[in-house]
């Protein structure tokens, strides 16, 4: 049986971050307060617990903090894909976040690899950030 | 920052039980918490109605809302002080922590700790998928795919580009506890296990193989905490609570603000700080190993060696009983068992034994002090717990 890839699910947090990804954008939350731009979007800032926040673009490059060869997948909805790569991304602006490493040849990926953001596709116009070696 | 009130010496743990482990499919999870209880409590000489304080942690496979009074109604007891404490395999280290403050404070005399579930034969493996998928975040992890192991293998591959962790010695850590299990009578696993075996399992997510990940038992295990005092006249050589810290540093592995340093340093130092001893006062380990990668991070993050050194720790040997430091003598959670909270406590609980003595070839000669290390999430709760057989 296929699953379908999970399509993000926004909330009051998070919904001008998925909104951005349908324009493939990648915006991270910034403080005005402390300056500090933090990932996992959120009411306030959790370095000075500032609540006045500014949505930014990111410019899109990072590098590979560290990553994983999936060989057997839990979510029944990956396991056609095996194997796929997991990653957590230094975006250049600071914060990290989790992806896939995307492209032909990801699963050559090392740590310290440079890479930058792409869009795929989850379905009713539903973008999800991700990421190809550069 | 304000130093906790010392509990060091207050209480004392005075009687540990665990269920039947393996595959149990005759048993509940409720039913599996219920005989180890009573096998603590048998141990320990006391009455039931000398228990006044419960606490339990979560279950997956009976996942009741308000779990501890649930346990508390299927065990009969009405007690003065309970609660549900959910910090993932943390849990039962923090349970103690929270049942020593309970009874310095007199909010309680005896507490009852009981965790664990049916975890093997109660979910079927798509629920069980289901339900541990919920550790990663849903909005920004989930939909890329990871899993526990993987969130693991992440900080494994870290572990291994910064100071030059080999394969090799984490499959070590897997050889080195299931030569520990085939030790004890109750361990879930009863076959010898080689490297190369653990080198050829199947790839889960690199670098960790099946063997490189825990078990999924059925199982249930209890303590039972008294104060010093009411300790000295018991039926079993009381097990003193010398020091214990904790510290909580996020849930998210994207969220974690290292991948190569934990909370483990800072509840590890609150908890020898209590105490007034250091690592090298440590005569047994148990600490949580819920995947290879997970006991080599802790050994150096206790003191037990330098950054980088743990893998190495493992595969000369260190570990072994009769080695300089044993580490997880009952087998841990990859080869003893794992069942939820229960998993962290069994370290608890062969901490306890090994300290009391006469464990046959399973014994570390002389253990007088003990140090226990539970973890929940990916790294992201830590308690450390130091015991003794005597007043320190």
């Amino acid at each position: 049986m296929q699953f379908p890839l999970p399509q993000p699910v926004s909330n009051a947090d998070s919904l001008p971050y998925w909104n951005a990804a349908r324009e493939r954008r990648l915006v991270i939350r910034q403080c005005k307060a402390c300056g500090q731009p933090h990932f996992m979007p959120r009411y306030l800032c959790p370095h000075c617990w500032s609540d006045e926040l500014e949505w930014v673009d990111a410019k899109g490059g990072g590098s590979v903090h560290s990553f994983t060869v999936v060989r057997r997948a839990s979510d029944p909805a990956f396991a056609a894909l095996v194997p796929y790569v997991v990653a957590l991304i230094d975006l250049d602006e600071g914060p990290r976040m989790m992806a896939n490493i995307l492209g032909a040849n990801a699963l050559d990926v090392k740590i310290g690899d440079r890479v930058s953001v792409s869009f795929e596709d989850r379905g009713d116009g539903a973008l999800l950030p991700q990421f190809q070696r550069a | 920052m304000t130093s906790p009130a010392s509990l060091k010496n207050k209480v004392a743990i005075v009687g540990v039980g665990e269920s039947d482990i393996g595959k149990v499919p005759h048993m509940t999870g409720l039913g599996l918490n219920a005989q180890a209880a009573k096998r603590a409590l048998d141990e320990s000489g006391l009455k039931l109605s000398d228990i006044d304080g419960v606490l339990t942690a979560y279950s997956f496979t009976e996942p009741y809302f308000m779990l501890g009074s649930v346990l508390c109604e299927y065990l009969g007891i009405k007690p003065r002080y309970s609660a549900s404490v959910v910090s993932g395999g943390a849990s039962p280290a923090v349970m103690l922590h929270h049942a020593a403050q309970a009874i310095a404070s007199g909010q309680a005399d005896t507490v009852l700790v009981c965790a664990g579930e049916n975890r093997a034969t109660g979910l079927t493996r798509d629920a069980a998928v289901t339900a541990l998928l919920a550790v990663g975040h849903p909005y920004f992890e989930q939909p890329y795919g990871g899993s526990i192991p993987g969130y693991y293998a992440m900080i494994a591959k870290r572990h291994m580009h910064v100071y030059g962790t080999t394969r090799e010695q984490l499959a070590q850590v897997a050889v080195n506890t299931r030569a520990h299990a085939l030790l004890h009578p109750n361990a879930h696993m009863k076959k010898p296990l080689s490297l190369q075996e653990v080198l050829d399992a199947k790839p889960i997510a690199d670098p960790l193989g099946m063997l490189d990940c825990c078990l999924i038992s059925d199982a249930g295990g209890a303590f039972i905490v008294t104060s010093a005092e009411r300790a000295r006249d018991l039926k079993c050589k009381p097990v003193y609570l010398q020091g214990i810290g904790e510290y909580h540093t996020h849930e998210h592995l994207m969220c974690a603000p290292s991948l190569t340093e934990f909370g483990a340093i800072e509840s590890g130092r609150a908890a020898y700080q209590m105490a007034g001893l250091g690592p090298q006062d440590v005569d047994v380990a148990e600490l949580y190993d819920c995947f290879t990668i997970v006991p080599v991070i802790e050994l150096e993050e206790l003191g037990f060696c330098k950054p980088g050194e743990g893998g190495a720790f493992f595969a000369d040997g260190h570990a072994r009983i009769g080695g300089k430091l044993p580490v997880n003598t009952h087998g841990g959670m990859l080869s003893h068992a794992h069942a939820g909270a229960a998993g962290g406590l069994f370290g608890i609980v062969e901490a306890v034994r090994q300290l009391r003595g006469g464990l046959g070839p399973r014994q570390v000669e002389g253990a007088e002090v003990a140090l226990v290390h539970n973890e929940g999430g990916i790294l992201s709760s830590h308690c450390t717990v130091i015991l003794a057989n005597a007043q320190g």
